[in-house]
């Protein structure tokens, strides 16, 4: 375990390296000077400019500056937004917000999920399981934004159940319309999984063999076809956080959720380059972490995982 | 005694005459009847399929819009557009009512439909071909070839694709125009397309009619162009399916966090976004261009997910 563990994590660092080479390169690859846009239209002291380009590492070969941002990135110094706040700062104040919608999302998706898949598995053919299927690929194939505009404007504005925007008050009641919104999508391809694992599940030698011991359906059901069909789930999971965090990015723009996603989604449409740049690359830093965690999981689960080579 | 008198059945064994054992049956398989294979037994199966026809249909309906827009409408989609008419109900002339800025929804749906599945099928053109190329590389050649091409995909794999396309229309915002959008996405999709190659390639490469050939004495070069890539090549017509699926809604989200196409550029994301701050007062003109984009995808992504039950037999069985 130890030996895969450090496997694992070995594995991570050339991603690490690559993911952050590619979004700095693609940063360097922009056009215009930024010290001299720090100035607007006037025009700098070519001397304090020379200055503030040997502060910024900008007279540096490519490699070098990349290395100065990689050391940054490793020591958490992810720096300044565009309004001249600390990156670290937004993110302590707006990080709690996001993980809270994110995990009500989660839950959401694995309950609502596994739940729909696990009984249109048992019923496959039936009229249950046509009709989840279709209502699945639909919202699979709804964009995220359509979703959050009709959820706004018939929950929230028709019917009055949920408050169309969210604000500054980011309690639990208030952010369950966002999290089913944001859910929706992870929650068709639970279902889909869910249900397409069941009934594998169901044709194995070991079903068979709980039902010929006598036990109860009410038993083989939930222990042995449940817990072995959501092993798919579970991997699924890490990337499900992917869709999360774009998800996160639209749903809390338009619902005005104060987290992550809002502040990303903001410097988007004022196009603050700098700002859209440390956050993508906190989100994705955040995405292989969380990939890693999800993996090692996953092996403490299935024994399998560990000792496939 | 009876015990003495019944046959030794060690000492002559019963041979059932041909006529009655299944060798009868193999024998009269028509040799001369026409030969099956995985695409002829996929047809057979698809075109009983209802679903298989009406999303193939959508897509053609669609395809031909995007081509001749001007075969569907007689309405100019921006000129003749009266700020008057701002948020007008539908009419005669003009079906699905119209715009804040007075232009006809139904004619700017019809001229938009060229936008999004130019992207979507530049997307597939591009990323598709390149992961299909990478992957049967790496697939064929295995060893350090395959560690580092595999390893170079993974490096786009974890960045989510649309927070890359974001960044780089960021960067970008000077040049934009409908190959760039399409570049943008179809930069970090490729290795989705690529992982499926590889690994169909070392799974056909591995069985048993390729060490056949081997062992007749084909060239490797030749066993991989006649036998290898078209046995790999259906689960990845599945996958760049589902991914120019992907690539539309891409497209769509992308114009709508304003990073996409130019706002003057005619598409349906630009369109449902130039709509969102009358959501309340006008619905129609955000809820008909997102029908148009959602039907487009779940006809791509049905007809893919036919195509993927029909391809292999497993999936045909969880039916």
């Amino acid at each position: 375990m130890v030996f895969y563990v450090i496997r694992r994590i070995l594995q991570a660092i050339p991603v690490l390296i690559g993911t952050t080479f590619l979004i700095y390169f693609l940063v360097f690859a922009m056009p215009g000077n930024p010290v001299q846009a720090l100035f607007g239209d006037k025009t700098p002291n070519p001397a304090l400019l020379a200055e503030l380009e040997k502060q910024y590492h900008l007279n540096e070969p490519f490699i070098v500056q990349y290395l100065y941002y990689l050391r940054d990135v490793v020591t958490g110094n992810f720096g300044v937004s565009f309004s001249g706040q600390s990156v670290n700062d937004v993110l302590a104040r707006t990080f709690p917000v996001t993980a809270r919608l994110a995990l009500m999302a989660v839950v959401i998706e694995m309950v609502v999920g596994v739940t729909i898949g696990l009984v249109a598995g048992l019923r496959k053919g039936k009229l249950f399981d046509l009709s989840s299927l279709v209502i699945s690929l639909l919202f699979l194939s709804v964009p995220i934004f359509v979703i959050c505009f009709i959820g706004q404007f018939f929950l929230g504005f028709k019917l009055g159940w949920f408050r169309t925007t969210v604000g500054a008050d980011a309690s639990i009641p208030n952010l369950i319309l966002p999290a089913i919104v944001l859910a929706s999508s992870l929650v068709a391809i639970n279902i889909r999984l869910t249900r397409g694992s069941v009934i594998e599940t169901l044709n194995n030698d070991f079903v068979r063999t709980a039902y010929s011991k006598g036990l109860s359906r009410r038993r083989v059901i939930p222990v042995h076809v449940l817990r072995n069909s959501l092993i798919p789930v579970t991997t699924q999971l890490g990337a499900d956080f992917g869709i999360l965090l774009v998800g996160a990015t639209v749903t809390e723009g338009i619902f005005n959720v104060p987290g992550v996603g809002n502040t990303l989604y903001q410097a988007i449409i004022r196009g603050e380059r700098p700002t859209v740049v440390s956050f993508v690359t906190v989100m994705v830093l955040l995405y292989l972490v969380v990939n890693i965690i999800i993996d090692l999981i996953y092996a403490v689960l299935d024994p399998r995982i560990r000792y496939v080579k | 005694m009876s015990s003495n008198t019944a046959p030794r059945r060690s000492a002559d064994h019963f041979v059932a005459p041909v006529s009655e054992t299944p060798v009868a049956a193999i024998d009269q398989v028509k040799l001369s009847g026409q030969r099956s294979n995985l695409w002829t037994d996929a047809w057979r199966d698809l075109r009983r399929r209802p679903l298989f026809w009406v999303s193939s249909i959508f897509i053609l309906l669609f395809i031909v819009v995007a081509l001749f827009p001007t075969l569907f409408t007689s309405v100019p989609p921006n000129a003749g557009c009266q700020l008057v008419d701002s948020n007008a109900g539908p009419s005669a002339d003009h079906i699905l009512g119209l715009t804040k800025q007075g232009c006809d929804v139904y004619s700017r749906i019809v001229h938009g439909a060229g936008a999004s599945l130019a992207v979507g099928f530049i997307v597939i053109a591009l990323s598709g071909i390149t992961g299909a190329i990478i992957g049967s590389i790496a697939g064929f050649f295995g060893g350090w070839v395959d560690s580092v091409l595999m390893r170079l995909g993974d490096i786009f794999f974890s960045i989510p694709y649309i927070l890359a396309a974001v960044v780089i229309m960021s960067v970008f915002s000077a040049y934009v125009n409908v190959f760039v959008v399409a570049l943008a996405i179809g930069a970090f999709t490729w290795p989705s397309t690529a992982r499926v190659m590889r690994s169909e390639v070392l799974r056909v490469k591995n069985s048993d009619f390729v060490m056949a050939g081997t062992a007749l004495g084909q060239s490797r070069l030749a066993l991989m162009f006649k036998h290898v890539l078209p046995n790999s090549i259906p689960p990845v017509i599945v996958v760049t399916t589902l991914s120019l699926a992907a690539a539309i809604t891409a497209e769509a989200t992308l114009s709508f966090l304003g990073v996409g196409l130019p706002s003057g550029t005619m598409s349906w994301g630009n369109d449902i976004s130039a709509a969102q701050s009358d959501l309340r007062s006008n619905p129609a003109t955000l809820i008909y261009p997102s029908l148009a984009l959602t039907i487009t995808v779940l006809s791509f992504v049905i007809f893919g997910e036919t195509l993927r039950e029909s391809l292999d037999p497993k999936a045909r069985a969880l039916r």
